[in-house]
């Protein structure tokens, strides 16, 4: 009896212990493989016309797009992500939050040919391209100079440059206003002209805290005259993100 | 030779539960065990200097930016030897982000808004977030202490149910700081005009059918409600507190406790099939697709806006923060209801807000002197002129009782400013459905699990408006993969592994073999003795 106790015990023990010590493949290890199979056949590439800006401008929002065109500035990259402000010779765009890596974040300089392919949309007014790709494309660089709009402002016809490389000339400052009244995040500029005021934005993810621009509007007080280029973003309305000021 | 057996099988069966312990794993907690180093000191020394940081968060409004200053001005009057630095914000995302790239520089603040579910990632860093317990109920620097010099609530007089959502893994790690939670805001008067009677508690199946009904347009091409080219009639926000909200008004699965992910289920997906149908007929949209509920709102191109009651101020055509131009204002009644509902009578629905974690210093004295701004933010002044800014209820009974506050609610309307009507109705809206609030559970992984539920709707709104096919078990596989959902290691406290089960029910047999074997023993030599008596 004794024996047969002792045997039955140890056998007890051993299946116990042989269970507590197996490693089972984990849903998650299955789940992991599947989930890249299926991002893989999401991604496969499939080729598509790239389209001219006249194109891009009559797609419908929603409408899957492709363009050609060159990287003029872009916002901070974060987390496989990269906001690009873009033009070719027939129009600008804005790319926003592009999948990109850390090392293609850096070839991203100005001049560069990409081609995006991704969904146009539109939030608050702004037109853009969300949820996109990209890839680099061998050929020539193009830097846009900055259109003079200075006399569209106000007008209808703005937003036909929506995106663009512009400049607006004789400003005068009404208001500068740090967003959370202290340095450091986007800062809320107001230029006159001509009786009327339009609100402008230096974007800290476009230039940083630390740059010559950011200190130079910083220091901006009513009354200065100044010019100044950026990207016509769209806000509700035009809100062109500052790239340089020449006070007057 | 038998007890050899036993005292053998006693040692192996010690033997394997020590070795069972050492593999369970804490999943779902803290990579470092809690930090035991601080102490709190006797005395706070106010012969030193201390300089602290306070990283926080605003609404885009200047009024709280203002009695953040004010509060950081009045604490350094109190106490002359602490100068609070103060950082702000407009995002908890940034802050976390921040928070998150000076964790392994040590230079995380002293004191900074959170949301607990940020704290879990904060912890898996040494040293990082300090466990409040001690310092929450310590009678000299504690809550109301006999050595804090001004009229601080007592830990009891903290709202039980948001101090508990402080807390996980057994200790609390923050405080909270404000409370709100979501409201739909309601552009009644379209309501109307579409032949509708708004009723007491909005359901989804209302929310649903009125937009649809707004979708209708004239022979111009304009919608009949708004008589404009753009109208969006239902808009969220924040689609993750969407779709937690709905699943668990369906008391439907989305994670237990322990942070085993249980989100991909049949009212997963058959929710996601009724925004589907409403997203692609473009009855409804979200915040990252089309832009702000209260500018659409505002505009006249919105009937359901869902945003934080923290956001009432932006919300309704006399609001005192306005976004658009002054031209594309529509007048309308406005009214505040709670979130839809699948079960009127028994309303579920979000606790959200700003909560104050500190981070650990070397030094205590700095600690301490953190904990003492932190507990000046739960004072009456700050809480009762902070909560007056936006739709948020102050976290202490002490606050929501006095007399300042209570005047405060009861002048609704008098003024779109203070007063705002549509704010104080957000206000009360949380205060009065207190019990009805819930959060989801924290653990290493939840902010990934958050998001991943907010992009599922995300993700289903943008596929039906592109026109592409729904492919479920494809959407659940991609969501997993891009928030790193099968890497969240989840505690199976309540789901044991089988392993384990075996390794208990063999040690059970084990157990009851050696007492068998003592009894039978023991039984054995009562016998004998019997024998050699007679």
């Amino acid at each position: 009896m004794k024996k047969i106790i002792a045997l039955l015990l140890v056998v007890c023990m051993v299946v116990c212990f042989a269970a507590c010590g197996k490693k089972a493949e984990t849903p998650a290890d299955s789940k992991a493989t599947e989930a890249t199979k299926a991002t893989e056949a999401l991604t496969q590439p499939d080729e598509k016309k790239v389209m001219t800006y006249a194109e891009y401008a009559a797609a419908a929002i929603d409408a899957e797009v492709v363009v050609e065109t060159y990287v003029q500035a872009t916002q901070s990259w974060w987390e496989d992500k990269i906001t690009v402000y873009c033009q070719s010779k027939d129009g600008a765009y804005f790319a926003y939050e592009l999948k990109c890596s850390e090392e293609d974040s850096k070839k991203m300089v100005p001049g560069t040919k990409i081609r995006i392919t991704g969904t146009k949309g539109e939030w608050e007014g702004e037109v853009e391209i969300m949820d996109g790709t990209f890839e680099f494309v061998e050929g020539d660089k193009f830097v846009a100079e900055a259109f003079d709009a200075t006399a569209l402002l106000g007008t209808d016809d703005l937003i036909k440059h929506q995106n663009e490389k512009v400049a607006f000339k004789g400003m005068t400052v009404k208001k500068v206003a740090y967003q959370n009244d202290q340095p450091g995040k986007d800062i809320y500029v107001t230029l006159g002209l001509a009786e009327k005021s339009y609100e402008f934005c230096v974007e800290s993810y476009l230039t940083a805290p630390d740059s010559d621009l950011y200190k130079a509007v910083g220091e901006l007080k009513a009354g200065d005259v100044v010019d100044v280029e950026g990207f016509l973003y769209w806000y509700q309305g035009a809100n062109p993100h500052i790239t340089s000021v020449t006070k007057k | 030779m038998k007890r050899m057996l036993c005292l053998l099988l006693v040692i192996s069966s010690l033997f394997s539960l020590t070795a069972c312990h050492g593999k369970k794993v804490e999943q779902g907690q803290p990579a470092v065990a809690p930090i035991t180093n601080f102490a709190i000191p006797e005395n706070f020394d106010t012969s030193r200097q201390f300089e602290i940081s306070f990283w926080a968060k605003n609404d885009n409004n200047s009024t709280q930016r203002e009695i953040y200053t004010k509060a950081v001005a009045d604490f350094e009057k109190i106490y002359p030897n602490i100068t609070v630095k103060l950082k702000l914000y407009n995002d908890y995302g940034d802050i976390y982000k921040d928070v998150i790239t000076n964790i392994p520089t040590n230079t995380t603040p002293n004191v900074c808004i959170t949301y607990p579910d940020h704290i879990a990632t904060y912890l898996t860093g040494a040293d990082t977030v300090l466990p409040l317990d001690k310092l929450l109920y310590d009678p000299v620097y504690g809550l109301g202490g006999s050595d804090v010099k001004f009229d601080a609530p007592k830990a009891e007089e903290i709202i039980p149910q948001f101090l508990n959502e402080c807390s996980f893994d057994g200790h609390y790690y923050a405080v909270p700081y404000m409370r709100s939670t979501e409201a739909c805001y309601v552009n009644k008067t379209y309501v109307e005009k579409l032949g509708y009677t708004l009723p007491d508690v909005l359901t989804w199946d209302f929310v649903w059918e009125v937009s649809q009904a707004a979708m209708k347009k004239d022979t111009a091409g304009n919608f009949a409600v708004n008589g404009q080219k753009v109208m969006i009639p239902f808009i969220y926000k924040s689609t993750d507190n969407m779709m937690i909200q709905m699943l668990k008004q369906k008391n439907a699965g989305y994670s237990t406790a322990a942070g085993e992910i249980k989100i991909f289920n049949d009212t997963t997906q058959s929710i996601l099939e009724t925004i589907a149908v409403n997203a692609k007929d473009r009855a409804f949209s979200t915040f990252k697709i089309g832009g702000y509920p209260a500018n659409y709102l505002n505009a006249g191109q919105c009937i359901f806006a869902v945003d934080s009651t923290a956001g009432a101020t932006w919300m309704g055509c006399d609001a005192p923060l306005i976004d658009i131009a002054e031209e594309k204002l529509v007048k309308f009644e406005t009214v505040v209801k709670p979130i839809p509902q699948f079960d009127t009578e028994n309303p579920k629905m979000i606790s959200q807000g700003p909560s104050m974690c500190l981070f650990n210093k070397e030094d205590p004295q700095e600690v301490l002197a953190s904990w003492l701004f932190a507990q000046y933010m739960l004072t009456n002044p700050v809480q009762i002129a902070y909560a007056q800014t936006e739709g948020y209820a102050p976290v202490t009974s002490k606050a929501q009782n006095s007399a300042e506050y209570l005047d405060y609610l009861s002048r609704s309307g008098e003024n779109n400013d203070l007063y705002y009507n549509v704010k104080i109705d957000a206000t009360r809206l949380l205060m009065e459905n207190t019990e009805s609030t819930f959060v989801t559970p924290v653990f290493n992984g939840s902010t990934s699990l958050r998001n991943a539920a907010g992009q599922l709707i995300e993700s289903v709104t943008k596929a039906v408006r592109r026109g592409k096919d729904l492919d479920y078990p494809a959407l659940y596989d991609e969501v997993t993969s891009l928030y790193h959902l099968d890497e969240i290691i989840a505690d199976k406290e309540e789901a044991l592994p089988t392993g384990a089960v075996f390794l208990i029910a063999g040690l059970g047999i084990c157990w009851t073999g050696i007492i068998i074997s003592v009894i039978f023993d023991a039984n054995k030599k009562r016998m004998k003795k019997k024998q050699e008596k007679y």
